[in-house]
């Protein structure tokens, strides 16, 4: 839809010396203000993140493959002692959920998304040099670091019947307050609130760069749907984490100054603090996918040489996305006794979501209609991303259904549509956008083998992992049990073999990531071909450390 | 004093007016009852019987004050089978209306949307690949295609949302007048109930250890000492509340699932079509023992239950009462 006149070719051969000075070392990683440097510190953040959010849900299957409990008890006297009793094993549990669900979240897929390839692409493909607030780009990420080290530190002080915060990553009242004695929910809550406010320092920079700051010609309606992607995510962040943070320090204050918001016995009420939470908590899982709508649309267009179907209805359905994404909370609170009618404007509100990711997916199917396909390993994922979101959306609609939630509520059914759609969906998108980029951010083309292998491997891995929970959420098994009836063992032992799949799949991808920055071939500015038409293709790969020096036209 | 009580209780039916003044007074002071109450009173059971000659239905009254045997679990009902990959079969009217929903609309009408878009994919995959199209159409737009996949959805949740808000109405249909209250509170990590109209007082429900459940040949992890006993084909009102922190009461195959929070009374209309025993776990993050907090409902036939009653110390009230307006009728029935 861009097409770029001004000739940039060859600007970073003659900017070579400005533009591609860099500061020294510590300068450069530690003070960065520039937008690329910055989206690579995020990157690597979060793949550390995941590393340790991925490796406590392998604990987890571990424990689940069979019943009874096998490992929980050891890994409580490891955590707390050779004394640990059998609650504080079950505690761990709970810290473990709650854990990875936070890291994953707030540590893993908006650093990757939002951070990560928002940092790097959003100037370039809006053809700006860098982000409006390059100071304040630096405090968003080095929040970050603070924030994920109280979380992790709360895992080793006191949360109640153990120690750590095992309070799910819902924090839900009264358990997270009269519930969970000890500094661990604190230290919690505060590194939510640290994370809170680097995102949304990070909204506001990207609202304001992409409102100011594009290149001549760029229009909004001409901005490329990543960008467009990253707009309503940041315009979500920022109104949603204010909601959160309002929440949480009414959490602090209720556990240490004797207020009663969620206390019952005072006048208060656990049920405010579930709404507040969710009017923020529907919003963020919209944050967490938007990102990957806009990286699928890039990828699919960029493969099948064609020009996005149906441009303007593809940028205005995530809008509708994120508009509608704010009046549907109370769907994550079915079951907590609200009235019939609240009940039934909530299910059909929820409903009326598909039909903009509807509208999303056939736009998709439509734009590699026609196209010349190649299945280079981007595309690969995206299309495997287009399927999964497909199977984990209409989970969603029948979850919609408040009559229908009543037993479902609560049970691995949820757990399988959640990861469809995040762990599968907002995986997929960071793992095409990697493959996609990755030669533009590192300079060097990574191995199609390994990565056609890491799909397949992963793709089977993920499937055999969360289909299966499918049949235990309908049998009846509910979520955060550390142990369950026999008659659950035969899909969590398939779920945990799937567990081992993907994890052999991460190690595939592992392999090729460190293969490829040591050893893999020279990457060319543009390696896509023509279908790859937004401007980070213009400029050389690795991008010179400054571009867009003499800013492009676009017509 | 138990021997006094046991007379009274063993005369019910002869003095049933008498005992609708005393029931909720004898109540509060029987406390969980039951077993050497019965045996203390089948002696003096008799000369109550043999007093209240007229009645001659008050003498089998007598062993009823004995609670009905536990029930069995049937291998299938109430519980989750082993590789099941479907909804625990249900016995509930709105539980039949819900899996209908489930079953007949929603899961057919997914898996040929999944199925839709599959094929779609990969026929786009292989028509359009580069050695069979090397050269792209440059088409972005077709105005005809946009409203149609924006309109078909619309009709097809249109369709879902019909049913599904016909369901939520009748779950929340209030429980008739007459239904039996019956109270459950969620504590870390057991079940408390209460039977208000009976004056049974709260008795508590902990999870059964894994060898005692397998000698009663139940499922360790659903299994818990006392069961909720509930009279099925009548309309029961549960109460649902919580101590301490937020539980949630959910019994599978009931298709019943109510949070339990602390201050607030939630309450949810249920009706048990068969007799039987129905499982179900904790299902809101509650703390440590989250997942060892087990729910047994055991549905019994109507008289079985006010036998249950009794043998709880517990009054007929609601029935007592309804026996007291239709006594003499009933009587020269049974003579």
């Amino acid at each position: 839809m861009t097409t770029i006149t001004a000739d940039h070719h060859g600007d970073h051969a003659h900017d070579h010396h400005d533009a591609d000075h860099k500061p020294a070392f510590f300068q450069r990683w530690f003070m960065s203000t520039n937008h690329k440097d910055i989206g690579t510190l995020y990157l690597i953040f979060a793949i550390v993140a995941g590393i340790i959010g991925g490796g406590i849900s392998g604990l987890m299957r571990a424990e689940l493959a069979h019943p009874g409990i096998q490992y929980l008890h050891t890994w409580a006297m490891f955590m707390d002692g050779p004394e640990a009793t059998l609650d504080q094993a079950y505690h761990l549990w709970n810290v473990l959920i709650t854990a990875h669900g936070l890291i994953m979240v707030f540590f893993m897929v908006m650093p990757a998304m939002i951070g990560g390839f928002g940092n790097w692409f959003v100037p370039i493909m809006i053809g700006a040099p860098d982000m409006a607030f390059p100071r304040m780009n630096n405090v968003s990420f080095w929040l970050l670091i603070p924030a994920f080290a109280l979380l992790l530190g709360s895992t080793f002080v006191p949360g109640g019947t153990g120690n750590g915060a095992g309070t799910g990553w819902t924090v839900y009242a009264p358990l997270s307050t009269s519930g969970s004695a000890g500094p661990a929910v604190d230290m919690a809550i505060l590194s939510l609130h640290i994370a809170g406010a680097s995102s949304i320092l990070g909204a506001i920079n990207f609202i304001t760069t992409i409102l100011n700051m594009r290149a001549p010609g760029m229009t909004l309606h001409k901005m490329p749907l990543f960008v467009w992607s990253v707009l309503v995510t940041a315009f979500l962040l920022l109104l949603a984490l204010p909601v959160l943070a309002a929440a949480i320090t009414m959490l602090l204050t209720d556990r240490n100054f004797g207020t009663t918001f969620y206390d019952a016995a005072g006048g208060g009420d656990p049920e405010l603090y579930q709404h507040l939470f969710w009017f923020f908590g529907h919003p963020e899982v919209y944050i967490m996918i938007l990102p990957g709508f806009g990286i699928i649309s890039q990828i699919v267009s960029t493969f099948s040489r064609k020009p996005v179907f149906g441009y303007l209805g593809m940028a205005y359905a995530m809008v509708a996305i994120g508009v509608v994404g704010f009046v549907v909370w109370a769907h994550h609170m079915f079951t907590t006794g609200m009235s019939v009618n609240v009940k039934m404007y909530f299910t059909a509100a929820t409903m009326v979501i598909a039909v903009p990711t509807g509208i999303k997916i056939f736009s998709w199917i439509a734009t590699i209609w026609g196209g010349s396909i190649s299945f280079k390993t981007p595309m690969v994922w995206a299309l495997g991303f287009i399927f999964l979101f497909t199977v984990g959306g209409v989970t969603g609609v029948v979850l919609a259904n408040g009559g229908v939630d009543d037993v479902l509520h609560d049970t691995y059914y949820v757990v399988a549509h959640f990861h469809y759609v995040l762990s599968l969906g907002a995986v997929f998108g960071l793992f095409a956008g990697f493959y996609y980029w990755f030669p533009k951010m590192s300079g060097r083309m990574y191995n199609e083998f390994l990565g056609h292998l890491h799909f397949w491997v992963f793709f089977a891995g993920v499937n055999m992992l969360f289909f299966p929970m499918h049949f235990l959420g309908l049998s009846g098994m509910p979520r955060r049990y550390p142990d369950y009836p026999a008659a659950f063992e035969h899909w969590n032992w398939v779920a945990t073999m799937g567990y081992m799949v993907m994890a052999s799949g991460m190690v595939i991808f592992f392999i090729n990531l460190i293969w490829s920055l040591a050893a893999g071939r020279k990457a060319e500015g543009n390696p896509w071909g023509e279908g790859a038409t937004t401007l980070e293709w213009t400029l050389s790969s690795p991008p010179p450390f400054h571009q867009f020096e003499t800013l492009p036209v676009v017509d | 004093m138990k021997t006094v009580k046991s007379l009274v209780l063993a005369g019910l039916l002869a003095l049933a007016p008498t005992l609708v003044l005393n029931g909720p007074a004898l109540a509060q002071d029987n406390a969980v009852v039951a077993a050497p109450a019965a045996e203390n009173a089948a002696a003096p059971a008799d000369s109550a019987a043999n007093a209240a000659a007229p009645v001659a239905e008050a003498a089998p009254a007598a062993p009823k004050v004995a609670a009905p045997p536990r029930m069995k679990p049937t291998e299938g009902i109430g519980m989750p089978m082993p590789g099941e990959i479907t909804l625990q079969k249900q016995f509930s009217p709105t539980g039949h209306t819900a899996r209908w929903l489930h079953d007949v609309l929603l899961l057919p009408l997914i898996t040929i949307i999944s199925i839709f878009v599959l094929v779609l994919m990969l026929y786009v995959m292989w028509r359009y690949r580069r050695s069979a199209n090397p050269v792209p159409s440059k088409t972005s737009h077709n105005t005809l295609i946009e409203v149609i996949w924006t309109v078909l959805p619309v009709v097809i949740l249109l369709v879902v949302a019909v049913p599904s808000i016909g369901l939520l109405a009748d779950q929340y249909k209030p429980a008739p007048k007459d239904a039996l209250t019956v109270k459950v509170t969620g504590y870390q990590w057991y079940w408390g109930y209460e039977y208000p109209d009976n004056a049974i007082p709260e008795f508590v429900s902990n999870m059964l250890p894994e060898d005692k459940a397998k000698e009663n040949g139940e499922p360790y992890l659903l299994a818990p000492d006392n069961r909720l006993v509930l009279p099925a084909g009548r309309p029961i009102k549960l109460i649902i509340t919580g101590a301490d922190v937020i539980h949630a009461f959910a019994v599978p195959s009931l298709w019943l699932k109510m949070d339990a929070v602390p201050g607030r009374l939630n309450e949810k209309s249920v009706f048990i079509e068969k007799p039987g025993v129905y499982y179900g776990q904790c299902s809101e993050l509650c703390g440590a023992r989250h997942g060892f907090m087990p729910i047994a409902i055991e549905a019994l036939p109507p008289e079985q239950f006010d036998q249950w009653v009794l043998s709880q110390g517990g009054s007929l009230k609601g029935a007592a009462e309804k026996t007291a307006e239709a006594a003499p009728a009933a009587t020269e029935k049974k003579i």
